[in-house]
């Protein structure tokens, strides 16, 4: 019935409880597993709320109970700024992309920086070891998955240089290939061991704040999602509205930090969106 | 507790989604999947066999709900009978509350057992007569006939919830009921079918704000007044209906604080409860979340007084219940007619009994194989430790497609109904 997966161990046994409040509120040391695992149950959240029945009006007791685990995954990678570090890291990678993405990421460095320090109440350190112990059942599909994709870490990508003020167009088939280059070619630096954890996680963090470009990793994931479900708010509603965001706009709508220029580009992101269905279906699958 | 409970019924139907006795015992009904509801009757005690209570066979069936399709959604409403209450009795015909996701129907089940003959007007074919060639007049006789138990529908109850309605309970006053959905809880009088009254919204005006939704929610089984509702998050909150017309506001918020120590990402879901029941006598109210199960006193709203691990072992499975949806499954539960226990349902076809009183639980299977008629049931038990004994099933063997979500407890005797997917298991205990 279950998944026969690896029992997680923790591994800095001694860097947990005490230490950890002595650190601040901010630095938490983290295995890398129960990073990986986070990760992993952040993208089994997020492919549920996109692959709610469109038949039926979907569960919303169900939805808002995913959304909320999603928005407390979120909360805790800011709070450990993991989540600014992948934010960083994927701000670099938009490379010639999206002039709309690109003057968002401008805005928001700030936004996001303010968002990681602002204090958030967190379970202390002796829950964290609790919840690791808990969760001995590894989902042995998502994990398979991230570790695949771990191989071409996307975090690479980090070191191209900030691309804004590049053209708009960011499903081009030239995006698409530039952004698998970066991944496949390896890079010396990310060959580093739990101290990078950061990055060489989020080399497989999917997740962006703000809006992604066409990622392969992603389309990958997404191939066969129905796209038109990306909208939170379409998913708590079960209808299905018009404009259609990207995958993983939908963390923008559940993110407390999220920019109100969600609503501005909307009707502009609509017809980009459109064609960023079509890419994926041509080049994703 | 001691009692042997023995099976006595098994029935075969579509996915059962409800079950419930009505005020004397003597009618039981199930909802399906497909709409339909099947009410069994009682069967008085037969002088054969005097140690055990009568039989319960089928009464009536009726078709009560249809799929729909929501023309402007492009949404399918499924047919699936959410929730069933009776009203209590009043004359000779039974009534009853149905509802799916969105429309409830007041059902009127009457019986006949006599038919008129000797008509003027009409042969017996009911072919009209040509009144002309009348040249006597009689007086009609009722004979009797077979008994045919007609179920008609007396009231619909439409378009009053935007979103799933999850519990409908009818009033001590027995001229109004409510019906909940996930946002919102509407009041409803019985004769009046074209207006309700909304006594609850959570709606937030940005839907991209909800974080908690409504789970459940019961009328006060004497106060005719006040209403509780539980929570995704947990929380039940009692609302007194003459302190406002809208009751946003409640009177009473239970919720347990949390404990630091077994917080995890799952907390807020397992947390969540899927059933809220008043017990008979009106003073305290029972919960059910994931693992388990919760008594609480009115009177005392800072914690529960009772709690009763439903299946503990779960606790560290929970990232798998997670990802196959388990986690989301929502179990029922009910007290017995003395309050003293409480029963609920778990996986593998296992249902659980605590009693009150001795602090005793019991588990027990409601499967055909471990349940032939008239035979005791065994208790079960799962092994949590790593040496399983015999006649126990470890964890991993559990069945989690084998559910019991629905049960309900005869208002008076000893006589349980299970709802085991699409079979229906009734027992009861050996009178000695």
């Amino acid at each position: 019935m279950f998944a026969k997966g690896t029992k997680r161990k923790f591994s800095d046994p001694g860097e947990e409880p005490a230490l950890g409040a002595e650190l601040g509120p901010v630095v938490r040391p983290l295995s890398s597993t129960y990073s990986l695992q986070r990760q992993s149950l952040l993208d089994m959240s997020l492919i549920k709320l996109q692959l709610c029945h469109m038949l039926v009006e979907p569960n919303l007791c169900r939805s808002v109970l995913i959304a909320n685990t999603v928005r407390q995954i979120q909360e805790e990678m800011t709070q450990d700024g993991t989540w600014q570090i992948m934010t960083q890291a994927l701000a670099a990678a938009q490379c010639p992309a999206d002039r709309l993405v690109a003057t968002e990421v401008l805005c928001r460095p700030s936004e996001a920086l303010a968002a990681a320090q602002s204090p958030k109440p967190l379970p202390a350190g002796p829950e964290e070891e609790e919840e690791e112990e808990e969760e001995e059942v590894v989902v042995a599909a998502a994990m398979e998955e991230d570790v695949d994709s771990e191989a071409n870490p996307l975090s690479s990508s980090s070191f191209l240089p900030a691309p804004f003020g590049a053209e708009p167009g960011w499903e081009d088939e030239e995006d698409d290939s530039e952004d698998e280059d970066s991944e496949e070619c390896p890079s010396d630096a990310e060959d580093v061991p739990d101290s990078r954890r950061g990055d060489q996680v989020f080399g497989t963090f999917e997740i962006k704040h703000p809006a992604p470009p066409p990622d392969p990793a992603l389309e990958e994931l997404f191939s066969d999602v129905d796209p038109s479900y990306y909208d939170l708010d379409t998913v708590l509603t079960g209808m299905q509205s018009t404009p259609k965001m990207g995958p993983y706009d939908l963390l923008d709508s559940l993110s407390p930090h999220a920019a109100p220029a969600l609503s501005t580009g909307t009707s502009c992101r609509s017809d980009l969106n459109e064609l960023d269905h079509i890419m994926e279906i041509i080049v994703g699958s | 507790m001691d009692q042997d409970m023995c099976s006595l019924f098994c029935f075969s139907a579509d996915i059962i989604s409800t079950v419930e006795f009505n005020y004397s015992g003597e009618l039981l009904a199930t909802g399906d999947k497909g709409g339909r509801v099947v009410i069994f009757q009682h069967e008085q005690e037969s002088k054969n066999r005097p140690h055990l209570r009568g039989e319960y066979n089928v009464y009536s069936t009726f078709q009560s709900h249809e799929p729909e399709f929501d023309y402007l959604k492009s949404l399918e409403i499924e047919e699936k009978i959410n929730k069933i209450r009776w009203l209590p009795q009043q004359n000779a015909a039974h009534f009853l509350l149905s509802t799916n996701d969105k429309t409830i129907k007041l059902w009127k089940i009457s019986e006949r057992d006599k038919r008129a003959e000797g008509y003027n007007l009409k042969d017996e074919d009911g072919r009209l007569l040509d009144p002309f060639r009348i040249t006597s007049l009689r007086v009609p006789v009722l004979l009797p006939m077979d008994l045919m138990v007609e179920a008609s529908p007396r009231r619909i109850f439409a378009n009053a919830h935007t979103y799933h309605i999850n519990s409908i309970s009818v009033n001590s006053d027995h001229e109004t009921y409510l019906s909940a959905d996930d946002l919102r809880i509407n009041l409803w009088h019985l004769e009046i079918t074209d207006r309700s009254f909304n006594i609850v919204d959570i709606k937030p005006a940005n839907m991209e704000e909800l974080t908690e939704v409504i789970t459940a929610a019961e009328c006060h089984p004497h106060q005719c007044n006040v209403f509780v509702y539980s929570s995704s998050k947990g929380t039940i909150r009692l609302c007194d209906m003459r302190a406002a017309a809208l009751c946003d506001r409640h009177s009473k918020f239970f919720e347990e604080p949390e404990d630091p120590s077994s917080r995890s990402f799952f907390s807020e879901i397992i947390s969540s409860i899927s059933d809220v029941k008043f017990s008979h006598s009106g003073r305290y109210m029972m919960t059910r979340d994931y693992l388990s199960v919760k008594v609480w006193d009115l009177n005392m709203e800072n914690r529960p007084v009772e709690t009763y691990q439903v299946h503990e072992y779960l606790r560290s499975k929970l990232c798998s219940l997670y990802e196959n949806d388990c986690i989301f499954d929502k179990f029922e539960c009910c007290w017995n007619g003395s309050d003293s226990a409480i029963m609920t349902g778990s996986y593998n076809n296992f249902f659980r009994m605590f009693d009150r009183n001795t602090r005793r639980d019991i588990t027990l299977e409601a499967s055909r194989e471990s349940s032939k008629p008239r035979a005791t049931l065994k208790p079960r038990k799962v092994s949590t430790g790593g040496k399983r004994k015999k006649d126990e099933i470890s964890v991993d063997s559990l069945d989690f497609n084998k559910k019991i979500l629905h049960t309900a407890w005869h208002p008076k005797d000893n006589v349980i109904a299970v709802a085991a997917t699409n079979n229906l298991y009734i027992f009861q205990d050996k009178i000695n």
